[in-house]
Parts: structure tokens; sequence; C-alpha cells
């Protein structure tokens, strides 16, 4: 029997070990940084923060608990995918089968259910975190910009994932969203001055949102689509700029006076 | 069962009651600091933070993020594990559900349209809700407070910063998941719905208050005279205030702000002021015009 350090020692100088982790790690001030800007996920930090960072006190952790409420969602949404057609004839008996026929179904519907309201409360606590701080000052204005457009985003995820089990609560909270497009100023049937463009419920906001007059299948699709792809896709790439940006306005604020 | 304990404990409302609870928390954490940092202010001592030291980020800050990731993770299973999500019946087109609400989050939204029609509560006010987020920081020009809670040193961006969050979008949020029944009448707690109930809302027109048919050309001038009034008188009023007791802070403010500022606060103000015209005088409509009314 070797000993649990000559086991290690043995993994550490194997060929393959040492062409993942490059280095080894002593717990040196040089490779604790190293530990950090060599590492893809974690050089998303700096290699040193200050003490608020780390203590909850000051950020309660909210716009981190918000990302890891985000990849949640991705990882469960991307596995219901596999079980889910997005065609008004499939749509609710895949949510059913999920119920009765997959194995862990439930849970994972339910993950990302309870998934998708934790992160829309989580979000709007950051925000008021972000306030309250009043981190949204110089030089950071233009990241609470991008933050309030992650907020917008956050909602739309929501709101475009509630029409895919093609249920009743779906159809008509998706009925009563998209009516609002119809009375848009100008640009829907319903609304003030519309008449001036000549729009009708065949070539309205709620129309191009539909893909229809009425919501059928096509926005199901539609709803689908944003809520799986256009949405997270566009969610991402402002995610990056927003943590991109937290860097380089200087880390998490500290107080100026 | 108790009809509020129903609405409670249906599934979906789960996630508000966990809102009112993380959200009260944090106010109270949040007011709590900044009222501690207020002391030290007043004392001419360094509020928490400012006199921080650097850790390393390896493993200080990585072991927290991920005890944070487990505790989460192992909360959403549980809730998970004790609660489904519910499946309604499958959509059906020709049959509408009373009431039927958007998803909890645009409640407040659906809330405004007691108050306004849909083309200012679904679309109008909320452009205007992300256009005046976007622009907080532009028109904020108070540089104290940056980096720390505190309340007295930003008492006025703080106090309508939180009545447009916790009362124009929380509170109306809470009122339309737990006391809005069918018909979007209100439920108390300890009402039964009842899907036969009518009220009868003897509302009326602003002009119709003077006697004035609120559809006929002299009730049309009112409603034009009152809502340009609010909007002039409101846009014009807070600089005649300015100008007299703070004539320096106009200066430093400048026009773009100053008209940005007060556009966007006079909107958020008419949300409150329509509803005490609606819940107190039974007044709908300000103003009746052939393309609109407010
Ligand atoms: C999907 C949504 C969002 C994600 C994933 C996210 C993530 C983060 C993270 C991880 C941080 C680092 C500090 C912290 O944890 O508090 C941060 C900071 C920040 N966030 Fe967000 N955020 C989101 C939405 C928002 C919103 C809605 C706002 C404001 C309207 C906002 C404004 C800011 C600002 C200004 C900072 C810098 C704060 C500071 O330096 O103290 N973010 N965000």
């Amino acid at each position: 029997m070797k000993s649990l350090p000559e086991i290690t020692d043995k993994v550490k100088k194997n060929l393959i070990w040492k062409s993942i982790f490059r280095r080894d790690y002593r717990n040196t001030v040089r490779d604790r940084a190293q530990a950090v800007f060599g590492n893809v996920f974690l050089h998303l930090h700096p290699v040193q923060v200050r003490e608020s960072a780390v203590k909850l006190r000051f950020t309660w952790g909210m716009g981190g608990i918000t990302f890891f409420a985000f990849i949640i969602l991705v990882i469960t949404g991307v596995v219901l995918m596999f079980y889910y057609h997005p065609s008004i004839e499939q749509a609710y008996t895949d949510i059913k089968d999920l119920e009765y026929q997959v194995p862990y179904g439930v849970i994972l519907r339910n993950l990302h259910r309870w998934g998708a309201h934790f992160m829309v409360i989580v979000v709007m606590i950051h925000m008021f975190r972000v306030f309250m701080t009043g981190s949204y000052k110089a030089p950071r204005q233009f990241n609470w910009g991008v933050g309030v457009i992650l907020l917008v985003l956050t909602f739309l995820l929501s709101f475009t994932g509630y029409l895919t089990p093609w249920d009743q609560l779906g159809f008509w909270a998706i009925t009563v969203g998209t009516n609002m497009g119809a009375a848009t100023p100008f640009l829907g049937y319903q609304g003030p001055f519309s008449e001036f463009l000549h729009i009708t419920p065949f070539n309205d906001v709620r129309f191009a949102l539909l893909g229809g007059a009425l919501v059928g299948g096509n926005a199901l699709l539609r709803s689908y689509i944003w809520h799986c792809v256009a949405i997270p896709l566009v969610a991402t790439i402002l995610m990056m700029v927003h943590f991109w940006r937290v860097r380089k306005d200087g880390g998490i604020s500290k107080p100026q006076k | 069962m108790n009809p509020f304990i129903e609405i409670i404990t249906q599934p979906d409302n789960i996630a508000i009651v966990i809102m009112i609870f993380m959200v009260s928390f944090f106010m109270v954490w949040a007011f709590q600091q900044a009222f501690h940092n207020d002391r030290l202010l007043a004392a001419g001592l360094p509020v928490d933070g400012e006199n921080d030291k650097f850790v390393d980020t390896f493993k200080p800050l990585v072991r927290i993020e991920l005890i944070i990731a487990l505790v989460v993770m192992v909360g959403l299973t549980v809730w998970s594990i004790l609660v489904d999500a519910p499946l309604e019946e499958i959509a059906n087109p020709t049959l509408t559900p009373n009431p039927a609400k958007a998803p909890w989050y645009f409640l407040g939204l659906q809330e405004l349209l007691v108050y306004f029609d849909p083309w200012l509560a679904g679309v109008v006010l909320p452009s205007l809700i992300v256009v005046g987020l976007i622009a907080i920081p532009y028109i904020d020009i108070n540089p104290k407070g940056n980096g720390y809670y505190t309340f007295a040193e930003r008492k006025w961006s703080i106090i309508i910063f939180s009545f447009g969050f916790f009362v124009l979008w929380l509170l109306l949020i809470v009122i339309g998941v737990f006391f809005r029944g069918p018909g979007w009448l209100w439920y108390w707690p300890w009402q039964e719905w009842d899907h036969a109930r009518v009220v009868f809302e003897p509302f009326r027109d602003l002009s119709s208050v003077v006697g004035v048919d609120s559809r006929s050309m002299a009730g049309f001038i009112i409603g034009a005279v009152v809502t340009g009034a609010y909007l002039i008188g409101g846009m014009v009023a807070p600089y005649m205030y300015w100008k007299k007791n703070h004539p320096e802070f106009l200066t430093k403010l400048g026009m773009i702000r100053y008209i940005t500022i007060v556009f966007l606060f006079i909107n958020m103000m008419s949300i409150p002021i329509k509803m005490v015209l609606r819940l107190v005088f039974l007044i709908k409509y300000v103003w009746i015009t052939p393309w609109f009314s407010i």
C-alpha cells in the first residue's frame, strides 16, 4: 500500500494531470495569483479583492447569485429542450410526459420554474443594493444602464417561457400581455393615432409579436425561439459586458468621499 | 379552506411569499447599514469599508462563492422536491379564465390598468420606467454616497427610488397577486371569490364634477386645461422653487438634466395622483379626446 502523499505525488507527476493543470500549486503569493489568472473561469476576478467583496455585508452576493441562477436555468433549460417540441400538437403532452414518463422529469421542470422565479427576485434585490450603495455613480453609470437592460431581459426570459407549456396559464398570460402591444401608440391597432398609419390587427406590433392575429402555433414557435435562443444569447453577451465593466470600473465600488 | 391560505399556498405564489420575506430582510439590512454609516459620518469617522485591506481572491473569495452556490443549489432543490410546478388544462382559446393574470412580476403593470388606459399602463409608462432607471446615474448629480450605504447624504434620491421600488412596484405586485379576484375586483383575504359579483361603479370624469359633459367641447377644453396645467405647472414649479431658494443647485443641474428629472418625476407622480382621483373622488378620466383618454 502506498501512502496518500505518495499517491498524490504520482498523480501530479502524471503527464495528463500536468497537461491540464500546467503547474503545481504551492501556497505562495505567486501561485495564489496564478490560480486566478491561469484559470479561464476564475480570471473574471482580480487577483486580490477588497475585504468588502468577501464579506457578505456589502454586496449580499446578489449579482453573483443572479448569475448562478442564470447558469442553473441554462443547464436545466437545455435538458428540458431534449424533451420538448414547440408545436401546439405536442408541447402540452411533452410537459405531461415530463411528469409521468421522464425519470426525474418533475424535478427538472420544478428546478427550471422555481429557478426562474428566484432569478427575478434576486436581480431585483441586486438592483436595490446597487442603488442603496450609490454604486451607479461615476464611473459606473454605464454599467448601471447595462444592468437595467439585463433586468428587462430577465423579465422577458421569464415571460416568453410562460407560453411554452401551452396550458391555460401561459396562454392567457401571453394573451393579456401581448394585448398591450395592440395598445401601442401609432403602432398598435387599438392604440392612439394608429389610424393615421393605417394600422390593422394584421400589421401591428401585436401581429409581429405573435406571428398572427391570435395566440397560436406561430406565437408558440416565436416565444420558444426568443426564450431558448435569442434572449439568452443577448443576455449572455450583456453579462460579459457587465462583468468586464465591473472590473474596468475598478472592481466593486468602494467609499469615495 | 380559507381563501387567503389557498392563494398564498398556490405553488407559483410561494415565490411571491419568498420575495416578500427576502425583500423585507434586505430592506432592513440596507437601511440599518445606512443609518450606521450616517452615525459614523456625523462623528467624522470613516464609513464601513473605507479602510479595507486587500485579500487574495484565491481562496477567500472563491470559497465563499462556492458556499453560496451550494446553499442556493440546495435551497432550490429542496423547493423543487417539496413543491411541484403546476400545469393547468391545455390551452383553450374559447375558455377565458377570470381573472386572467399576467406573470407576477408584471402584475404591477396590470394593476395600473385599473387607473390608466392600456396605451399608458402597458406601453408608455413601462418605457418611461426603463428610460428613467437608465437615466438615474446621469441625473443624480450628488457626488456623495458613492460606494457605501448612507441615508443622510442622499435623502431625496433614496426616498424617491424607494417609493417607486417598494410602493409603485412591489406593493402593486402584492395587491395584484393577493387582493385581486374575478373581474379584477378587490377581495380581502377572508372573502370568498364570487364570480357573479358585479360592482356598480358610479364613475364620472373630471369635468362632470363641475357639471360639464366630459365628451362635449367644453369638457374637452376643461380636460385639456387641467392636463396642460399639470404638465406645465409640474415642469415650471420646481424651477421657481429652486431659483428662489437654491439657485446654485439649478445652475449645477443644467437645463437638460432639469427637464429630464422633472418630466420623469411628474409622470411617476401621475400614478398615485390618478389612484387618489379614482379611489377617493371616483373620477375615471381627466381628459377625453377623440384619440385617447387620460
Ligand atoms: C442578469 C442580471 C445581472 C447579473 C447576472 C449581474 C451581475 C453582477 C455581478 C456579479 C456584479 C458584481 C458585484 C455584485 O455581485 O454585486 C454586479 C455589479 C453591478 N451590477 Fe449587476 N447584474 C445583473 C443585473 C443588474 C441590474 C438590474 C443592475 C442595475 C440596474 C446592475 C447594476 C450593477 C452595477 C452598477 C454593478 C457595479 C456595482 C459595484 O461596483 O458595487 N446589474 N452585477
